[in-house]
């Protein structure tokens, strides 16, 4: 039964953090030549790649709206995890897929390209934990460096319920353990919520705690992803 | 004036189309049992929106990491014949995003018993599949795809099961059940709050947010939509939904 | 030395009566990049110059692009932007033809390069082009080299200086499309797209000019 593994023991999580402290976190931007921009991501053992390319031209014209049309697609790659895992798209790559989309496209802004197509990938190159995030911090920076017009950056972390002690940043074990755990991704200089994802058991006293200190955490995490991209230019 | 526009405008005056409250629910009808076939089913209707959900139980093997735990499974369909707009084919995002979160809010306040379905350890256990089909779309199926999977579960009996066989039509008795949650969508336009969205109302509001909660806490959250909400509305919206839940758990 | 670099989101100034160009946008009267670049604050306009994205077309642009179809009253141009682009006959070709006798390839074929002027953006997006511009024309052998479209005005340079140091250094022929994509024929071909892809790789920094002089006379 969830919940009853031992995560927490004498105030810190198996992998030595406190409770409120992520894994070392590693941005890095143009890692991908041939796309029109790129970023890698990497939370702890997590890393992400994400490429963009695009805005391009949208075909079959039925397809086409008065504003531009974001595709997005997550996958985990065969090696990502312990048992392999079949690639193609399954029901949750394509569940993800959606709400990477939804966290992005409120940060684009999609009057600027009538009728085109704007392609997203989320590569998780290897995965513990908090992979939707991780991928959408990469989706973000790599939307910057393609120079797509954006009101601000996207930043994401999670949250979660362990052994009744809330804590940020989960990783693998805690997320399969977890009593609660909290996808979260804002426009961290608009206070602006982008993606909200939970699955668990918490009230709504905890919920409120868990959004503060996930908000915190995108704004640190939004000042490490300015200098991953003026690190591209010195 | 084109309907899109018809809707705003009736919006912005503080109204909705249908003359509805912006937190009131159209009517729900809840009729349980409605297939004999099934183990369990359930219609919902949400004014126009109707959906079936249909419980069938199967014996198979448990996960390896729950080797005396029953499983439960949520598909969703949204039947050509509810929308213009629907094709037959494999399932599109948004009905394996309705069946997942259905399937989170049941799993999360575990509102099935899980544990007293094993017949043999790490060899059988009872598969409860829920199926969840839209008969015809005029919004918010979100809400009535749970409702309808809550009320279809709270019907569903377990068949008898002789010498590795089951019994259809007989059974042993009812699937045991510990919550009953519900979904509560609430959608952002403006800085208002609406729950229970009508589909012209969905083709121009597209910010939400689906609450699962059962006992007065929230065991699912989904934002969904091209849109955002702002830090200090996560409040309003989690206020609204446990609010709202209390009427819709009564329905059921 | 390099410029100010903003990000999407950055707040830039209070609007205070100006014009607002490219990349910003504003919420009431706060003016907020909008893209990766370099701002450009004047006391009449607030604008960023993006480092990177597509290009997106603007009546009386310039650009070079390929043709990809000759169709019976016109051409399918490729101008390097997320929207396909159209160049009529009769914006074409000067002269009258008679389409029922005579085969369009024969004026711009498959495969053709040309400079010529986008004349209107319609709502469909289909970009429509035209010849009729004072300097348009077919651009017949010479290298075609991609940059980001917005670090045109950086080839160009302050009066055309840029440009003409690398024409004049290198003895080549320039020809730079507003959509990012440039046209080099002429006898050291080899330096000046070295020199233009310096630009593009190091348009934000300070004394561009002297570090692309450098290059040239190297």
């Amino acid at each position: 039964m969830k919940g009853n593994v031992e995560l927490i023991i004498d105030g810190k999580r198996l992998d030595g953090r406190k409770p409120l402290e992520m894994r070392e976190v590693e941005m890095k931007v143009n890692v991908v030549r041939n796309a029109d921009g790129s970023a890698y991501v990497r939370f702890g053992k997590t890393i992400a790649i994400a490429a963009v390319y695009g805005p391009t031209i949208l075909l079959p014209k039925h397809l086409q709206e008065d504003k531009l049309l974001v595709k997005v697609r997550y996958s985990m790659l065969p090696f990502s995890v312990d048992e392999r895992k079949s690639p193609g798209h399954d029901r949750r790559s394509i569940e993800l897929s959606k709400v990477i989309k939804n966290a992005l496209a409120p940060a684009i802004m999609l009057d600027e390209y009538p009728r085109a197509v704007l392609k997203v990938y989320v590569e998780i190159i290897q995965a513990d934990g908090s992979t939707r995030v991780t991928g959408t911090n990469a989706a973000s920076l790599a939307l910057a460096m393609a120079g797509v017009p954006m009101k601000d950056l996207v930043t994401a972390c999670s949250v979660g319920k362990i052994n009744d002690t809330i804590v940020l940043d989960l990783n693998g074990i805690e997320d399969n353990n977890s009593q609660a755990d909290m996808a979260f991704a804002m426009m961290p200089s608009k206070n602006r919520v982008t993606l909200w994802q939970m699955d668990g058991q918490l009230t709504k006293e905890e919920i409120k705690k868990m959004i503060k200190i996930a908000s915190d955490a995108c704004k640190k995490l939004y000042d490490m992803q300015k200098k991953a991209i003026r690190g591209a230019f010195k | 004036m084109m309907i899109e526009e018809y809707v705003r405008e009736v919006l912005n005056k503080g109204r909705r189309i249908d003359g509805r409250r912006f937190d009131e629910y159209r009517k729900i009808i809840v009729e349980k049992d409605i297939i004999e076939k099934a183990e369990g089913s359930a219609r919902v209707k949400l004014g126009n929106t109707e959906v079936i959900a249909g419980v069938k139980l199967n014996v198979l093997k448990p996960f390896p990491d729950t080797p005396e735990e029953g499983v439960l499974i949520v598909n969703a369909e949204f039947l050509p014949i509810a929308h213009e707009e629907y094709e037959p084919g494999p399932p599109g995002e948004d009905e394996i995003e309705l069946a997942r979160v259905v399937d989170r809010a049941i799993r999360e306040s575990k509102a099935i018993k899980l544990e007293e379905l094993c017949i043999e350890p790490s060899e059988k256990v009872w598969g409860v599949f829920i199926d969840i089909t839209v008969i015809n779309d005029d919004g918010n199926l979100m809400d009535a795809a749970c409702l309808a999977a809550t009320a279809a579960l709270e019907v569903t009996k377990i068949p008898k099961y002789e010498e590795d066989k089951i019994i259809r039509g007989e059974y042993q008795g009812k699937l045991p059940l510990r919550a009953k949650p519900v979904i509560v969508t609430v959608a952002k336009y403006g800085r208002r709050f609406l729950v229970d969205l009508k589909k012209e109302e969905e083709e121009i509001i597209d910010t939400k947010v689906s609450i699962g909660v059962f006992d007065g806490k929230v065991c699912a959250i989904q934002k969904q939509g091209q849109g955002y909400i702002s830090l200090r509305d996560i409040e309003t919206i989690l206020e609204l939904a446990l609010r709202k839940s209390q009427e819709l758990k009564k329905v059921i | 030395m390099i410029r100010k670099i903003v990000l999407p989101g950055e707040y830039l100034e209070e609007q205070r009566g100006r014009k607002l160009g490219t990349g910003v946008y504003k919420e009431g009267t706060k003016v907020f990049s909008a893209v990766l670049g370099t701002p450009k604050i004047s006391d009449t306009e607030i604008s960023v110059i993006p480092l990177a994205g597509k290009y997106i077309p603007k009546v009386n642009n310039m650009v070079i692009g390929v043709i990809k179809d000759v169709e019976i009253t016109g051409w399918v141009v490729d101008i390097n932007a997320p929207y396909m682009a159209y160049l009529p006959l009769s914006e074409g070709v000067k002269e009258f033809v008679d389409i029922k006798k005579v085969d369009l390839s024969q004026f711009y074929d498959i495969g053709d390069w040309i400079y010529c002027q986008i004349f209107k953006v319609p709502r469909n997006k289909i970009v429509q082009l035209s010849m009729k511009a004072e300097n348009a024309r077919k651009l017949e052998g010479g290298v075609i080299v991609k940059i980001t479209p917005y670090k045109i005005p950086r080839l160009i340079g302050k009066g055309g200086s840029m440009i003409k140091i690398i024409s004049e250094k290198t003895k080549t022929t320039i020809i730079p499309g507003q959509n990012g994509l440039v046209w080099v024929k002429g006898k050291d071909v080899e330096k000046a797209i070295k020199a233009i892809e310096l630009i593009e790789k190091e348009s934000y920094i300070y004394g561009l000019t002297e570090k692309v002089t450098r290059l040239l006379e190297k």
